[in-house]
């Protein structure tokens, strides 16, 4: 049984334009001290799922149908009284911007303590005690006079950090990250990263990393997870994807990172833009910008298959690659050309021509 | 490959996907998929704002009702070219008498009913007089109509004028900085240690009563809200790119404030002045009933509660409550509008969706 | 920067400010068309000398800037003059009514803070429901009504058809006895109408916008309480743009006093300032003037102040 076990996760808004379905059927599943990583263009429903997660979907959104299971235990059936009490102890969070996510009234130290005095009840002085070790162990110099400074107080990286020690600071088994370096520079989004990581491992808490940054998720994750309009379309550990991206979207996102010493004239693209989460293509979702396209994929809604077997694939206890694509169903005429090369300063080489559609490579 | 994870960054070199743009370029097969949503994209601002406006239900019906009192105020009674005018005197211009009565006949006494002492005058509202007679035997919807003339004009010449006070001010002050703003914003600052009626009164104690002297009153108050509002608005307008980049391809001072600096601060000056005119009114009306507006011979909404003050508290309600009802749909129609033209130009108000 | 630092830093702006009121109100009298002492003699023919021994008199003769100076450094001492129209020291007139118009203002501005603001968070927390519209279309209404015609159908309800509440106020009680007190009410109950329709509205969208900002999902993440979650994070983070506004609302409060006493011919500073501007009394009108201006400027200064101790990031 894995930590977190996400399935068939259908989580609606009713909105006065129509209903934004913000994920369709979603399963997936993160284990014990993994990390995991959420990846995909902004409004491709990662931060829903997450909120979904936290049980914080909010007016006019509605978890229609599935079912999140915490250590067994489906979050979804839990009332208010208990799932707070899971909520930023059991499982936290660690929001995009902090700036935002720091209430401007309220010292550091209260916001940390609050959580503190809230789940583990020890008294006001032992809260305190607990806060500035938090602090402290995200790497706040000074952390007993910190503890009394405002958020303004505080640079872009460091408030941050005092978010982190706010999501450790009750000692929590699941880390939900959303976004936490995009709105931080390069510098410090490797500090922030690399904190995460000595946290990870020292407290031994799963993180589910939510970003639409594959380099960080290459860095950073066990296994991945690529969403399109509310689907999961590829899951597999980093490197499969990385070496051996087996949906067109994943490639197409693969092919438009620019790197630096890059020799191409211009960078590779996805055309159009991801559909209106009311309005959905049929059949499989991401037709309409794919360059494999055939007129099946009009018709038939992909299912997420192994793509080795091309057999349907239960996520919740697969371990290899996943992808939601009719080439590897057989039903694809033409096939999925592309080719990975991994090159390094002195030469090139290829590491496999993958992707040819046929399932049992 | 997994066991590499931690330390492969570098060996794992650059990883670069081939082919994938060659099957964009190539693609053959053509979807018919469209999205029916459709955005509307290089409209202007007034465009979306005029749309977002007609989709306001109570904003239509507010615009709705003050097109109606305006044409009553209108059509109350013939307008006759004033005779001061030369050749044109005493043409009439508006033939149409809307008004069952004559505002100043004192009718009453041609009623149906035999006239007796209790009933001569303050009649309750009958068929024939809709909204009942004031103290003096007059019918009191035709003196709302003829009345609304005062309070309608006042409400907008005093608005328009205070625009062209408030707008230049405020522009230059933004614009400028400096000294000229510090001169103009602490103008500003020092009337609004006044209340707004304060203030009125006070000029109005300089000046005297009389229709020109309380529209005056009701500028030297109304200004300042446009003048504050539009200097705050084009020191976040000129920091923008547009505006050096207008500057740096030489533009006059004048040219960049008109064109590139207004259209884009304008939107809460709008609003203001649209809410404005309900407060003038309002004041005006104020005014007239603490006895410091219109002299009591006019029908200014106002000036008819101030003159029924005693029969309200006796209980014959029709004779102030009527002027005071116009007073307020008035003002309910002018905030309904004024909060649709807010809505219109910042859709983002509230109600906003959220999620990412 | 400390809260003292900022509030001293606050005072020393508000000097110029003060003076420049008391210039104006100075001024006010000599931007009157026509010689200032025709509203002394009330306009009564005089021979030249008689005028020449008025104007002595009053100082008329003095340099502008000396008037002035004479004027303030008298009004420093709460000598404002005699009134023309009773010939009483201005000061005696308004200290009679001053406490009558303060506990009608107060009155109005506690039924505002206190119905507008938990109607406020009632509405913003059950936004687009029932609760919403209701205190929305209230909201509405109570914006536009005129005080003065509220104030009317108060009386014509409550004290014509209802007979609850006397028409006139009683006469020869103090300022304290439950009959005052009680006659207090409707004309608060009148001018607050407006102020706690807005501060309502107001509460309510600086609500709606804190509630939809991360750190309120952040306090949830947190596992802490909605009650915490509203009543300690969004409540003081709301209150602070409300606060400003509610210091506006003492300028918005005398306004509504002003014509709100005509109505129920209230005793106070408001009926006094209409009277008198009626009857050219100068003296008193300035003096009013001036006590107003003063008072809104103070009443802006403990807002900022107010603002600053619920803002931390303002001190800065």
């Amino acid at each position: 049984m894995a930590m977190l076990e996400v399935e068939d996760l259908n989580v609606r808004f009713y909105t006065e334009d129509g209903v934004v379905k913000a994920t369709n059927d979603l399963s997936y599943r993160v284990e014990a001290g993994e990390r995991f990583g959420v990846v995909g263009e902004s409004g491709a429903g990662k931060s829903v799922t997450s909120l979904a997660v936290m049980g914080l979907v909010d007016e006019p959104g509605v978890i229609e149908s599935g079912e999140i299971r915490f250590k067994g235990e489906d979050l979804l059936e839990l009332d208010d009284e208990e799932m707070r009490r899971l909520r930023g102890n059991e499982i936290a969070m660690i929001f995009q911007d902090a700036e935002t996510a720091l209430n401007p009234a309220y010292t550091v130290g209260e916001q940390i303590s609050e959580a503190i005095r809230h789940h583990l009840a020890p008294g006001e002085a032992a809260a305190e005690e607990r806060s500035i070790e938090m602090l402290e162990s995200v790497g706040i110099p000074d952390p007993a006079t910190r503890y009394s400074n405002y958020p303004h107080e505080f640079s872009g990286g460091m408030q941050q950090r005092a978010v982190i020690a706010m999501a450790l600071s009750c000692d929590p088994d699941l880390i939900i990250a959303d976004e936490p370096t995009t709105a931080l520079d390069v510098t410090i989004e490797a500090q922030i990263l690399t904190l995460l990581e000595e946290i990870a491992e020292e407290f031994d808490t799963a993180i589910q990393l939510i970003t639409h940054d594959l380099g960080v998720v290459a860095e950073f994750c066990d296994r991945m997870m690529v969403m399109y309009a509310g689907h999961p379309v590829e899951m597999a550990p980093v490197e499969d994807v990385y070496y051996d991206p087996q949906h067109p979207y994943t490639v197409g996102l693969m092919s438009s990172i620019p790197r630096i010493g890059d020799d191409r004239d211009r960078l590779d693209t996805i055309p159009g833009r991801m559909p209106d989460l009311i309005e959905m293509p049929p059949g499989c979702n991401f037709h309409p910008r794919c360059p494999y396209a055939e007129e099946v994929c009009t018709r038939r809604e992909p299912p997420l298959v192994d793509t080795d077997t091309g057999q349907p694939a239960d996520v919740a206890d697969h371990d290899s690659q996943v992808a939601a694509c009719l080439a590897h169903t057989g039903e694809l005429t033409g096939r999925l050309d592309y080719e990975v090369t991994v090159r390094d300063d002195t030469h090139s080489r290829p590491v496999g021509s993958t992707g040819d559609g046929s399932p049992s490579e | 490959m997994a066991t590499e994870r931690n330390d492969a960054g570098p060996e794992r070199g650059r990883i670069r996907v081939e082919g994938y743009d060659a099957a964009t370029d190539d693609r053959e097969f053509d979807t018919a998929w469209e999205p029916t949503l459709q955005s509307e994209e290089g409209k202007g601002r007034l465009y979306y704002a005029w749309r977002r406006f007609k989709r306001n239900r109570l904003a239509l019906a507010g615009a709705a009702t003050i097109g109606f009192m305006t044409l009553c105020a209108i059509f109350a009674q013939p307008i006759r070219v004033p005779e001061q005018v030369p050749v044109l005197a005493g043409q009439l211009v508006q033939p149409v008498a809307l008004a069952p009565a004559d505002p100043a006949n004192q009718e009453v006494l041609l009623g149906h009913q035999p006239p007796t002492t209790e009933h001569l005058f303050d009649w309750p509202p009958s068929m024939l007089h809709l909204f009942g007679t004031d103290w003096a035997g007059r019918d009191i919807l035709s003196r709302m109509m003829y009345g609304a003339r005062w309070s309608l004009s006042i409400g907008f010449i005093a608005v328009v004028v205070a625009l062209f006070i408030g707008v230049p001010l405020g522009a230059i002050a933004g614009y400028y900085g400096g000294y000229v703003d510090e001169v103009i914003m602490r103008v500003v600052d020092l009337l609004y240690a006044f209340p707004f009626i304060v203030l009125a009164i006070a000029v109005i104690a300089i000046l005297g009563r009389g229709y020109w002297e309380l529209v005056f009153a009701l500028i030297v108050v109304g200004w300042l809200a446009y003048a504050r509002i539009l200097r705050g608005e084009i020191l976040s307008v000129k920091e923008n790119e547009y505006v050096t980049a207008a500057k740096a391809l030489g533009a006059t001072d004048r040219s960049v404030i008109v064109r590139h600096i207004l259209p884009n601060a304008m939107a809460p000056v709008i609003v203001q002045a649209t809410l404005s005119v309900g407060t003038v009114v309002l004041a005006a009306a104020a005014l007239g009933f603490i006895g410091l507006g219109l002299s009591p011979a006019s029908a200014e909404w106002g000036v008819m509660l101030r003159v029924e003050q005693d029969s309200m508290a006796r209980g014959r309600w029709w004779a102030g409550f009527f002027p005071g009802l116009a007073i307020f749909v008035f003002v309910l129609a002018i905030n309904l509008v004024g909060d649709g033209v807010r809505d219109a130009f910042d859709p983002q108000g509230e109600g906003g969706e959220r999620f990412r | 920067m400390s809260l003292r630092r900022y509030v001293l830093k606050r005072l020393l702006i508000t000097i110029p400010l003060l003076l420049g009121v008391t210039l104006a109100t100075f001024a006010m009298v000599h931007f009157i068309p026509g010689d200032p002492i025709d509203f002394i003699t009330l306009f009564t023919e005089l021979d030249p000398e008689t005028k020449q021994e008025i104007r002595a008199r009053y100082g008329l003769d003095d340099p502008i800037y000396i008037q002035y100076l004479d004027w303030l450094a008298d009004a420093a001492r709460g000598d404002f003059g005699t009134s023309i129209t009773t010939r009483q020291p201005v000061t005696k007139e308004i200290a009679e009514r001053l406490p009558f118009t303060l506990m009608m203002g107060s009155m109005a501005f506690v039924i505002a803070i206190v119905t507008a603001i938990p109607a406020g968070i009632a509405a913003a927390y059950h936004r687009n429901t029932k609760v919403d519209q209701v205190s929305r279309v209230a909201a509405l209404l109570g914006i536009a009504i005129p005080n003065f015609w509220l104030g009317l159908i108060l009386i014509l309800v409550f004290a014509s058809w209802l007979d609850v509440f006397p028409v006139l106020p009683p006469t020869g009680e103090g300022l304290l006895s439950s009959e005052m007190i009680v006659y207090t009410l409707l004309p608060a109950l009148a001018i607050g109408t407006g102020s706690t329709a807005l501060l309502m509205r107001l509460m309510r969208s600086s609500m709606v916008e804190e509630l939809d900002k991360d750190y309120v999902t952040m306090a949830r993440a947190k596992g802490l309480p909605e009650r915490t979650v509203v009543g300690k994070h969004v409540l003081r983070n709301s209150l602070i743009s409300v606060v400003t506004v509610a210091a506006i609302q003492v300028a918005f409060i005398i306004s509504g006093s002003v014509v709100v006493e005509i109505v129920f011919s209230y005793p106070g500073l408001g009926r006094l300032l209409v009277n008198r501007v009626r009857n050219h009394d100068f003296p008193v009108i300035q003096a009013l003037v001036l006590i107003i201006g003063v008072a809104v400027i103070f009443a802006n200064l403990l807002a900022d102040v107010l603002y600053a101790y619920l803002d931390p990031r303002i001190r800065y």
